[in-house]
């Protein structure tokens, strides 16, 4: 069994700290994983991906090959679309709605939501909005982790609470209760709405 | 005992050089380098074994700080980006000539796309140059084992080893298991042949015969390394598969049931001909794999017919340039594509930009407001977080070649007739290449602007520590510069009026002007306040 998940945003959202809980709660389960990143020129509010590979049997290529993402979890709806290429024809997309306008070129909204709505599997929400709602604004994160781990078929949902609570440990249980929350939220959000 | 980690390729072959007994790390920032001088930065090991780890000046101090290290005996380990290699390249290339001491081993990382970077050379390329060896992992497991492996051969062949590593490598996590015990470090202990570290003609001489010698012992070395193997085929009809480094695990990915045609692993150097020689025998076509530049299959092409057909990056069965990816191999082996979407038409390019917020655009603004006044300004910039100046909405620079080009390009056109000259250069760029480059215009009396745009740190690569921070003006006043003509500004929007002042009066200062435009870089700064 394999999922492999290609994680997209804008430098300096925080697509990483998804790939750190999901990696733990791989490595918790024996899985094996890749996960590959670019650092640099491509963080200064550049568009930046991580490609994140778990399988039950061992990985080679640490990239993923195009059209064979499982999953493109964008914290930015346009970001999603930029990696099309890489979805499988089977493939789910889970992305934020809220738009990072840093360029002057930016589409048009209807636009990139048309190109969303044409594809056959989406899950697309307001991670910004719902986390603020919760009272967790930096949780926004863990919203989009919690709406993907409704189709993140290799772990359970609780697999990546405990991956949570291992990797938010430190910063108070307060932190880590929020960030569940937030979970909770996004993976509400998805199971009534994929 | 073995311990599970996710790590970076970086983080295991730093970990691979900590357990085997390191003493130190000589390092300059280099994406994609920096993470394995920041893991053992962070180590355990390294406080409680007083391991050397400080940030050095350039990659040439680096390299010698290092020899100095492997002279007293002691293993030591260098790291930088590829393009750090041309920095260092006389004393890495001394380097062979004197020999290791202590084992020393050499990691230059190429950026193949150039995620990050000026070009795509690729670095092994240096160690045929220099007669030394090259190991190059195929992935994390690899980087660990073969940094280990690293040392110690280092030490049994007394020579210094270049390990090579690429982006994808690099930054790309998988989980590595640290095997064997963990060594201690090496005691004080001086060479046994001291005249081959006086690399004067009459023992250079000698020591030249020995190396081209024990070059060719290195590859019969190769040839029966653990990490290369030559794996026979169920199926020799369509040719023979000739995989390097990481390219072996692109290869692999393609055939998740085993390859059927016979490949040749190389992850040792110099180049294992008699391996190659015995894939030859079976097969008349022969596919190479390698990351970076043609370095293997040009080789194997040479000059005349061989009656084999070389298939590769030089004939475009493999893109020529950019970095490997699964699906230029797929195509490569006649496999056919996977369905796939096309691309959106919707989606922008997104390019990087400076933070909001950075000193950098206060001073490119400041700096354009004054300049739109002289028709003939050229300003040649550097490499740094300010390069970003040269994109929207600044437009600020007309050049930028490599590390402290700016000073010195300012004065050649200055020379040429260029006015007016400026020069914008970052505070580690600075003290990493521009103090000499400065000390050639002022013992020429340029007429050159040279603009220190001082964020103080090492912006780019993450903020690591700047080697001249709050000695910048003493430095300039040192080699030489007026200290009437040395300005300090502060770059912030209410200061422009000021700023543009400053800048028009160094402009029409027909000398050497230096402008230090200092404010701590956003991001560091974020890093701080959090910490309190």
């Amino acid at each position: 069994m394999k999922q492999d998940i290609i994680l997209a945003g804008v430098g300096g959202q925080g697509i990483l700290s998804i790939a750190t809980v999901i990696g733990s709660a791989a490595l918790q389960q024996g899985l094996y994983l890749k996960q590959a990143e670019v650092h640099g020129m491509s963080q200064r509010g550049g568009d930046v991906q991580s490609n994140l590979r778990l399988s039950s049997a061992p990985i080679h290529s640490d990239l993923i090959p195009r059209g064979g993402a499982d999953l493109i979890v964008s914290l930015e709806p346009m970001e999603a679309l930029r990696y099309l290429p890489y979805l499988s024809k089977d493939g789910w997309i889970i992305t934020n709605t809220a738009p990072f306008v840093n360029i002057p070129n930016y589409p048009e909204m209807d636009k990139v939501m048309a190109e969303l709505d044409r594809m056959p599997r989406v899950v697309a929400l307001d991670v910004d909005a719902i986390a603020k709602d919760l009272g967790s604004p930096r949780g926004a994160n863990m919203v989009l982790l919690g709406a993907m781990s409704a189709v993140l078929h290799i772990l359970e949902p609780e697999k990546l609470r405990e991956g949570i609570r291992r990797i938010f440990g430190r910063k108070g249980e307060a932190v880590v209760e929020s960030n569940i929350k937030a979970f909770d939220a996004g993976l509400e959000f998805s199971q009534k709405n994929k | 005992m073995a311990d599970r980690n996710l790590l970076l390729g970086d983080e295991a072959l730093a970990l691979g050089a900590l357990h085997a007994g390191l003493s130190g790390v000589y390092a300059y920032p280099g994406t994609p380098s920096t993470e394995i001088t920041e893991y053992i930065q962070q180590h355990p090991l390294t406080k409680e074994r007083n391991v050397h780890s400080h940030w050095t000046t350039n990659e040439k101090t680096a390299m010698e700080g290092a020899l100095g290290m492997s002279y007293a005996g002691k293993r030591a380990l260098v790291c930088f980006k590829h393009v750090g290699l041309n920095v260092c390249a006389d004393p890495f290339m001394g380097s062979a000539m004197t020999g290791a001491g202590g084992g020393l081993v050499i990691a230059s990382c190429d950026d193949p796309s150039m995620h990050s970077s000026q070009n795509e050379q690729d670095s092994r390329f240096y160690g045929a140059f220099a007669m030394m060896p090259v190991f190059e992992p195929s992935n994390q497991q690899e980087a660990y084992d073969m940094a280990r492996a690293a040392f110690d051969y280092s030490e049994k062949r007394g020579i210094p080893v270049l390990m090579r590593l690429t982006t994808r490598m690099s930054h790309s996590r998988a989980v590595v298991e640290s095997r064997g015990d963990i060594r201690e470090q090496n005691s004080l202990k001086y060479p046994a042949n001291p005249r081959q570290w006086v690399t004067l003609p009459v023992n250079a001489r000698v020591r030249n015969r020995q190396l081209i010698k024990d070059y060719a012992t290195f590859e019969e070395d190769a040839a029966i390394s653990a990490f290369n193997f030559l794996k026979k085929g169920t199926d020799n009809s369509l040719g023979g598969i000739i995989a390097c480094g990481i390219a072996y695990n692109y290869l692999m990915e393609n055939f998740p049931d085993g390859c059927p045609y016979p490949v040749l692993k190389v992850s040792q150097y110099p180049f294992p001909r008699k391996l190659a020689l015995e894939l030859a025998s079976m097969v008349k076509t022969i596919l190479v794999l390698e990351e970076g530049q043609p370095l293997v299959e040009d080789r194997l092409r040479g000059v005349f017919e061989t009656g084999y057909t070389i298939k590769g990056r030089i004939d475009n069965t493999v893109p020529r340039d950019g970095e490997l990816t699964p699906d230029a191999v797929r195509a490569a082996l006649g496999l056919p594509k996977l369905p796939a979407y096309e691309a959106s038409e919707v989606v922008a390019p997104r390019p990087p930009a400076l933070c909001q917020g950075c000193g950098h655009r206060d001073f490119f603004t400041a700096l354009n407001n004054v300049l739109k006044d002289y028709e003939g300004a050229r300003v040649f910039g550097d490499i740094g977080c300010y390069t970003l100046g040269w994109m929207p909405p600044f437009h600020s620079l007309h050049t930028c070649v490599e590390m402290g080009a700016s000073v010195t390009m300012a004065g050649g056109a200055a020379y040429s007739g260029t006015w007016p000259s400026v020069a914008v250069i970052g505070d580690s760029t600075f003290t990493h290449s521009g103090m000499t480059g400065l000390l050639d215009c002022i013992n020429e009396n340029s007429d050159v602007l040279v603009c220190i745009s001082d964020n103080l740190t090492t912006g780019m690569t993450g903020g690591q520590d700047s080697a001249g921070t709050g000695k910048l003006e003493a430095i300039c006043a040192g080699l030489g510069v007026d200290p009437a003509h040395i300005r300090t500004i502060v770059p912030l929007p209410k200061n422009y009026p000021d700023m543009e002042k400053v800048i028009r009066e160094e402009i029409e200062y027909h000398g050497v002007s230096v402008i230090i435009s200092r404010r701590e870089c956003i991001q560091t700064l974020k890093r701080h306040s959090g910490k309190k």
